[in-house]
């Protein structure tokens, strides 16, 4: 086992028990405390797998924007100082076999899929020029992209992958994020409470 | 089992020196603080602990502060008051991770350097808020929320204002850009052209305001808040959250001082004069010099952070937000704008004077074959044909003035 | 011992999936369905990277389909906890349970 694989290993056991922290626990507080720590865990994961930037991304859109923002929200939506909702016990033993069960369902998809069209070796982590290239993808070019037959494609002939480029995607994505931050101003402007008061 | 122990002990080894750095800085501040809060005041500060200058103050007030009792208040949440001077500790110490004090002097040589320290700067805030709810305290509750809008608002500009040196600079690794800024201290990034020069302006008020420093430590106003978010803190945990501010300013001021400043060099001596390998005994000399330059140049802007603070009375609560986001954004907007318009009108236009660098050459990497997008990709194509004209050279070769 | 692969990166995606989930499902504060909806927008980012990683020639998608990803959580978090404000302000509570109003 090499260094990296047991950060991983590491990493990986820390992001699934706050994950499944966030669950049990009842305090939204402290579910979001131990969400922060699922994220962060999460952004370790993107740095070891290599993407840097997405991991980066992730701790500033997700733990500097998301998180600060549900605890805004829970603070203005708290009727007392520590806001305890507990779901029933027979909803908990239900939806537990539930969750159970679709565990099983996706560890056994990707058990009994054949994955033996990926790379002997995964490729190098040191691969710092990715970020070029999707800086790249992102302004349009499509030489980014590499070249190359897809695997696993049915048919008799390897077909070849099209090159694609992200240019229009990023465009929409902006658009609709400002589309999206005018909406939640104008839905969260401030009015005069109505309503039945408990 | 073939288990490599020497990235280990190289991770262990680097991650302690960074610690120390924290903390060491942390307690020069404090007693630097201090000295100059003194003589501003036409006071003397500290002068009898440790002989002349009181510079075992720090040393004595951190065991006064470790022996301590660690008070935590009745109504307080245990785990989110316990956990949260740790977050925010964590948060700045992780910034100094991808930090460059020297030519192969780097925590983790990053690519993406300059975006991940904003990025792991701004999880510091979320130990705050945590702080300000868990304590169960009223005081500490506005002031952890104070403190989180503020800070929040200030990240918009804060990042704009890192983008404009990048821009100019063609790379996000702090290392590359601290290496183009080699030779005299023209060369720095703050006097490649007008805007960049007022970024800095801009950005060093945006950074003070990120660490929560005065005029803009609303959050932490003793006169309306006791003391804001680390109202019910005592002892240790105090410390924390103060070593996180320390290390907060520290980290800012050395983002400022590698984007704009120079990085570690002196800016006296031309361009390769100090090698800066570990080869030779000159290179290990000029590496350890840059490390002392790199420190030194941060620890002034800390101090004029200091001598500001001291200075200028304190904003209130609405002038901060305003003066965020109805002048320093706009303003940051209006330099990104400007800076990313001035090289692409120069060089099409082929005027004379100032010389910019263009998107930099990726390092082939002996994994993957070298890409043609990054000679002839649809992005340098639609810039105009003289963007490429000057090849890329990262590491301060190119002449880089404003004559 | 095996060196880790692509299945237990897209195991850890799986158990993140599972436990958003199961978050949705438990909550009844609307601010914790949501978290358990940025959980399940995580394990599916964990995927993304793991298949852009363990794939060169997906190398580009997987990251850009990753930022999209969070870029959209961002929007979703935004508009959601503006609806929750909206709820609050007419039902002064947060309990989804609460949002009866066009039950037949």
């Amino acid at each position: 086992m090499s260094f990296a694989d047991f950060l991983f290993w590491i990493v990986a056991l820390w992001t699934g028990l706050s994950a499944v922290m966030v669950v049990v626990t009842q305090n939204i507080v402290r579910a979001a405390l131990w969400l922060l720590f699922t994220l962060a865990g999460t952004a370790g994961l993107f740095f070891l797998l290599g993407a840097d930037f997405v991991g980066a991304v992730q701790l500033l859109v997700y733990v500097g924007g998301i998180l600060i923002l549900l605890v805004f929200g829970v603070m203005l939506t708290a009727q007392g100082p520590f806001v305890n909702l507990r779901a029933g016990a027979g909803e908990w033993a239900v939806s537990i076999v539930v969750g159970l069960l679709l565990l099983g369902l996706l560890v056994s998809a990707f058990l009994m899929t054949d994955w033996r069209f990926l790379p002997a070796q995964p490729p190098d982590p040191a691969h710092s020029r990715y970020v070029n290239d999707l800086g790249l993808a992102l302004l349009g070019s499509r030489d980014a992209t590499p070249p190359g037959t897809l695997p696993g494609a049915p048919g008799p002939e390897p077909a070849e992958r099209s090159r694609v480029a992200y240019l229009l995607p990023f465009e929409i994505v902006s658009v609709h994020l400002l589309v999206v931050l005018i909406g939640a101003a104008y839905l969260a402007r401030a009015r005069r409470r109505r309503g039945a008061r408990t | 089992m073939d288990f490599d122990a020497w990235p280990v002990i190289r991770a262990v080894v680097a991650s302690l020196l960074l610690v120390t750095l924290a903390a060491g800085s942390a307690i020069i501040f404090i007693w630097m603080e201090r000295k100059v809060a003194g003589r501003i005041q036409d006071r003397l500060g500290p002068t009898r602990v440790g002989g002349k200058f009181g510079w075992l103050q720090t040393i004595a007030d951190g065991i006064k502060l470790i022996a301590k009792e660690d008070i935590i208040p009745a109504h307080a949440d245990q785990l989110l008051f316990r956990i949260s001077p740790y977050i925010a500790f964590v948060g700045v110490l992780l910034s100094f991770l991808v930090l460059p004090f020297g030519r192969e002097i780097v925590g983790l040589p990053m690519n993406i350097a300059a975006f991940f320290m904003l990025s792991v700067l701004s999880t510091e805030v979320f130990g705050i808020i945590l702080a300000g709810y868990g304590s169960g305290s009223k005081w500490s509750l506005f002031g952890g929320m104070r403190e989180a809008a503020q800070m929040v608002s200030y990240e918009v500009p804060r990042a704009l204002c890192v983008v404009i040196p990048v821009i100019a600079a063609g790379t996000l690794d702090l290392q590359l850009i601290a290496q183009q800024q080699a030779g005299f201290f023209w060369n720095w990034l703050i006097f490649h052209d007008p805007f960049q020069f007022l970024t800095f302006w801009v950005f060093f008020t945006v950074a003070t305001a990120g660490c929560k420093r005065a005029p803009f430590d609303l959050a932490e106003a003793e006169s309306e808040l006791v003391a804001g978010f680390h109202t019910e803190y005592s002892g240790f945990r105090w410390c924390l959250f103060f070593m996180a501010e320390y290390g907060a300013m520290f980290a800012a001021s050395a983002l400022a001082v590698t984007l704009f400043l120079g990085g570690w060099h002196t800016g006296l001596f031309p361009a390769d004069f100090m090698p800066g390998d570990f080869q030779t005994p000159l290179g290990i000399l000029a590496s350890i010099l840059s490390v002392i330059v790199l420190i030194a140049k941060s620890w002034i802007l800390v101090f004029v952070m200091m001598w500001i603070r001291w200075t200028l009375p304190r904003l209130r609560i609405d002038q901060v937000m305003m003066m965020c986001l109805k002048y320093l954004v706009p303003i940051s907007c209006a330099l990104l704008l400007l800076a990313s318009l001035l090289p692409l009108t120069w060089n099409t236009l082929r005027l004379p004077g100032l010389r910019f660098r263009n998107p930099p050459a990726v390092p082939a990497l002996p994994a993957r074959q070298q890409n043609p997008a990054q000679e002839t990709g649809h992005y340098t194509a639609a810039l105009g044909p003289s963007f490429r004209e000057h090849q890329p050279d990262l590491t301060g070769g190119e002449p880089h003035e404003l004559r | 011992m095996t060196s880790v692969g692509l299945q237990e990166c897209l195991l850890v995606g799986a158990v993140l999936f599972v436990a958003g989930i199961l978050c949705m499902v438990t909550k009844r504060n609307a601010i914790g369905i949501l978290m358990g909806s940025e959980l399940v927008l995580n394990g599916a980012n964990v995927n993304f990277v793991a298949f852009a990683y363990f794939h060169d020639l997906f190398n580009i998608e997987g990251q850009i389909f990753a930022l999209f990803t969070i870029v959209m959580a961002a929007a979703e978090a935004a508009i959601a906890l503006a609806i929750v404000l909206n709820f609050y302000n007419n039902h002064v509570t947060v309990d989804v349970d609460a949002a009866e109003d066009l039950k037949g």
